[in-house]
């Protein structure tokens, strides 16, 4: 049958989705769609975090994770005000079109 | 028994949103998916007996920044962006920084798992005390880490300002 869970299953879990997360962040050419991989990263971190926390019965952990969340909303905030900047400007959200900086 | 099972049905939940949200064409179906995705966490969260958190995952992450991120989607004509190729090419790329990662990452936890496994079941360590989550984790927040709230506080605001500054219009 089933066996119980335990910390090690969180972190499996976690560890794919950061995976997820990278292979998005490096393959998706719509900016738009690369922030979404952003804040899956963020979300691995969190599973971890509450893991972590749970598993040495410590709530500096959750703490932690609270500070994570508020973090993936100033990214967000931030990232999506210059995706409207960049499409104000070059009509595009195509990330190998955003090249002025590029020698 | 039956957190077993609502422990796969969210981590099946959390993957398969992950892996649909970053293949997806349209950019709406994709936020979708990340929305999926983010839901499951959030059971994940009320598995681990992180009730607090299971809320701000959901008024925040759910209610906030997807709606933050479909209002751009809307913002943005994205009818081009998803008639164009969707891959930047970067596979070699990609997959080496995947498989540096996972390797690293996997070793790290092959090693630290005999304390890790399921054999160690977590134990209720610190959930002494008839107060409940929210109050604990209030009175941990607002004492030994009232400091990197307030900086927290300040990044908001900072960010808040930086966002109105970068999408305002140029009237000049």
């Amino acid at each position: 049958m089933l066996h119980p869970v335990g910390t090690g299953h969180y972190l499996v879990l976690s560890l794919a989705l950061l995976l997820v997360g990278i292979l998005g962040v490096l393959t998706r050419r719509n900016l738009v769609i690369v922030l979404m991989s952003v804040e899956l990263i963020l979300n691995a971190v969190n599973i971890n975090l509450i893991a972590f926390s749970k598993h040495t019965g410590n709530l500096a952990g959750q703490v932690f994770a609270i500070f994570v969340i508020t973090l993936a909303v100033a990214e967000a905030a931030v990232g999506l005000g210059l995706l409207i900047a960049l499409f104000r400007n070059r009509e595009t959200t195509s990330a190998d079109e955003v090249n002025l900086l590029r020698w | 028994m039956i957190d077993t099972a609502l422990f796969y049905v969210f981590a099946l939940m959390t993957l398969g949103g992950g892996i649909l949200c970053i293949t997806r064409r349209n950019a709406v179906h994709a936020a979708i998916w990340l929305i999926a995705s983010l839901m499951g966490v959030a059971g994940l969260f009320l598995l681990q007996r992180a009730e607090f958190l299971f809320a701000v995952q959901i008024v925040l992450y759910i209610g906030g920044i997807m709606v933050l991120f479909l209002f751009v989607i809307m913002l943005i004509n994205l009818d081009t962006a998803a008639a164009e190729r969707q891959y930047s090419g970067q596979w070699k790329l990609a997959l080496g920084a995947v498989v540096l990662a996972g390797g690293e990452i996997a070793w790290v936890m092959a090693r630290g798992l005999p304390g890790l496994g399921a054999a160690a079941a977590v134990q209720d360590g610190g959930e002494g005390g008839s107060d409940g989550n929210v109050e604990r984790l209030a009175d941990l927040l607002f004492s030994e880490y009232l400091l990197p709230f307030e900086i927290v506080s300040i990044l908001l605001l900072a960010a808040i300002v930086g966002s109105v500054f970068l999408a305002r219009r140029r009237t000049s």
